[in-house]
């Protein structure tokens, strides 16, 4: 894995560097915004990493809460299967709101429960908390990236720096919550921060589409996504727009797997701190 | 035979009622500080009848979430003189009889502000609702429950964190945000009169619901954390 390593950081410096060129030269000028469109290609796929980062926190957490007893986990494991049959069958019985295909409802719901269970196949017991601290710290730098690359765009855009939107309002109390959440885990003194720190993540995780709702009452002024949604894009700006989520991905999972490691030699560090001043009591001052 | 959940959350409700009705802590800093608020506002926005109306909403509400955040702050603070939290936590009493406890018993403190203060910004910002009054005590209700049911979480989980004053209002206002959007919007809709607030009681009440299923089920998690 150690060696895995330099390799991936050499691919995905490559592949940045691509993207960039892509964003920057290879992808056509916008018709009516102009060059300041090409800021889409860092916000978007920030975006979508913040939030795949923030999904994998909430999994973990819920990883986490329910692996304290192995009970609640066989029952949250029948309830994590149970959900995405259920999202299956809904996707292809139910009626969709306009512009939404079933196949894509059905795979995003397998995709969330495989992904639990991946977490909790390959991060068992502290790890998947470390990975919770890991992810939630990633994600909130990603979506600083997009809450300052927003409104950079807007200004020239729209003439306005920010304004009140459902998809602004949530992404920004969503990086309210995430950074509650570290200041948390940094202020917290006793050894049962996890436990804390996962709750909220789970809070925060059930305030989400409460969020969402409440202000979707006002008028909605970002524009509708143009992937998956109705809008048209270029194949050419679609294809710069994929590269650079490729890259922003890859440079995600680049630092997360760094700071992964760091945390795990953290705790290892403190672990054999507190056996050695168990074991020499008398070499304390 | 152990006693029942609710028979163990009066006893506990009881003796705080009647520790705060002997003291008079959390009520008094917590009407002093609202009545502060209110009339640092009034000087910070000019309070003219019609423009008052719009933004009366808002400020009633910040003035009780901060002042309920120091009624918030000091119920469990009683609990760990002398340990008494230790000795919750070795009893076989259901934690969630403690939490319903000290929920309903800072509903009580902080309905007791609210019917206290809310005469005061009548008087100070001329108020008048236009819409269905009967509504403003239903968005009480529902609202003060949705702080206190967070905020008595919240302070339980700040209690094993270093400043623990200051952790509160950081871990309940990011969580508290569409409730208070809800207050302040039906608030404000009812005392205008020009639209609906039915949406947002709504969504106070479903706010409601889901969180204090999340309190009551993580409630014994959090507190075991030690």
């Amino acid at each position: 894995m150690k060696r895995l390593f330099p390799i991936f950081a050499i691919l995905t410096a490559a592949l940045l560097s691509y993207a960039l060129y892509a964003a920057l030269v290879g992808a056509p000028t916008e018709q009516t915004m102009g060059e300041v469109q090409r800021i889409f290609y860092y916000h978007v796929p920030s975006a979508w990493t913040a939030f795949l980062l923030f999904a994998i926190n909430f999994l973990a957490s819920i990883q986490y809460l329910v692996g304290m007893n192995p009970k609640a986990t066989r029952v949250a494991n029948w309830i994590a299967g149970a959900i995405a049959v259920a999202t299956v069958l809904a996707a292809y019985l139910l009626p969709l709101p306009e512009g939404v295909r079933p196949s894509a409802v059905a795979t995003s719901g397998i995709a969330v429960v495989g992904l639990y269970f991946l977490i909790q196949r390959f991060f068992p017991e502290q790890k998947v908390d470390v990975l919770a601290v890991t992810t939630a710290e990633v994600g909130v730098v990603f979506c600083t990236i997009v809450l300052i690359t927003g409104p950079l765009w807007a200004r020239p855009v729209w003439g306005i720096w920010w304004t009140w939107d459902v998809r602004l309002t949530s992404t920004l109390v969503l990086w309210l919550i995430y950074v509650s959440y570290i200041m948390l885990r940094r202020f917290s003194s006793s050894s049962q921060t996890p436990v804390l720190a996962a709750a909220l993540a789970v809070f925060g995780a059930l305030d989400v589409p409460l969020v969402y709702f409440s202000i979707w009452i006002f008028r909605t002024q970002h524009p509708q996504p143009v992937v998956g949604g109705g809008g048209s894009i270029d194949p050419r700006m679609l294809h710069t727009l994929l590269i650079n989520w490729l890259a922003f991905m890859c440079f995600a999972i680049l630092v997360c797997w760094s700071r992964y490691r760091l945390e795990v030699l953290t705790r290892d560090a403190e672990e054999t701190a507190a056996l050695e001043a168990m074991l020499e009591p008398r070499s304390l001052p | 035979m152990t006693p029942s959940t609710s028979s163990l959350a009066a006893v506990t409700l009881k003796k705080d009622l009647r520790l705060e009705w002997r003291s008079k802590d959390a009520i008094n800093a917590m009407l002093f500080f609202a009545l502060l608020v209110v009339v640092i506002f009034s000087f910070s926005f000019d309070p003219t009848a019609e423009e008052s109306r719009e933004i009366a909403g808002g400020l009633i509400w910040v003035a009780f979430l901060f002042a309920a955040v120091v009624a918030l702050n000091q119920t469990w603070a009683r609990e760990l003189r002398n340990d008494v939290l230790d000795a919750y936590r070795v009893s076989p009493a259901p934690p969630n009889s403690l939490f319903l406890a000290k929920v309903l018993g800072n509903f009580i403190f902080v309905s007791v502000l609210e019917l206290v203060m809310a005469p005061l910004f009548i008087v100070f910002y001329n108020l008048r609702a236009l819409g269905p009054s009967y509504q403003l005590l239903l968005v009480g209700a529902l609202g003060t429950w949705a702080l206190v049911v967070n905020g008595t979480f919240f302070a339980a989980m700040s209690l094993r964190t270093r400043s623990r004053e200051v952790m509160l209002p950081l871990l309940l206002f990011p969580i508290s945000i569409p409730a208070i959007l809800a207050m302040v919007q039906a608030t404000r809709n009812i005392l205008t009169g020009e639209a609906s607030a039915q949406f947002w009681i709504v969504l106070l009440g479903a706010y409601d619901v889901v969180f204090t299923i999340a309190c009551l089920l993580l409630f014994e998690t959090i507190l075991q954390a030690e």
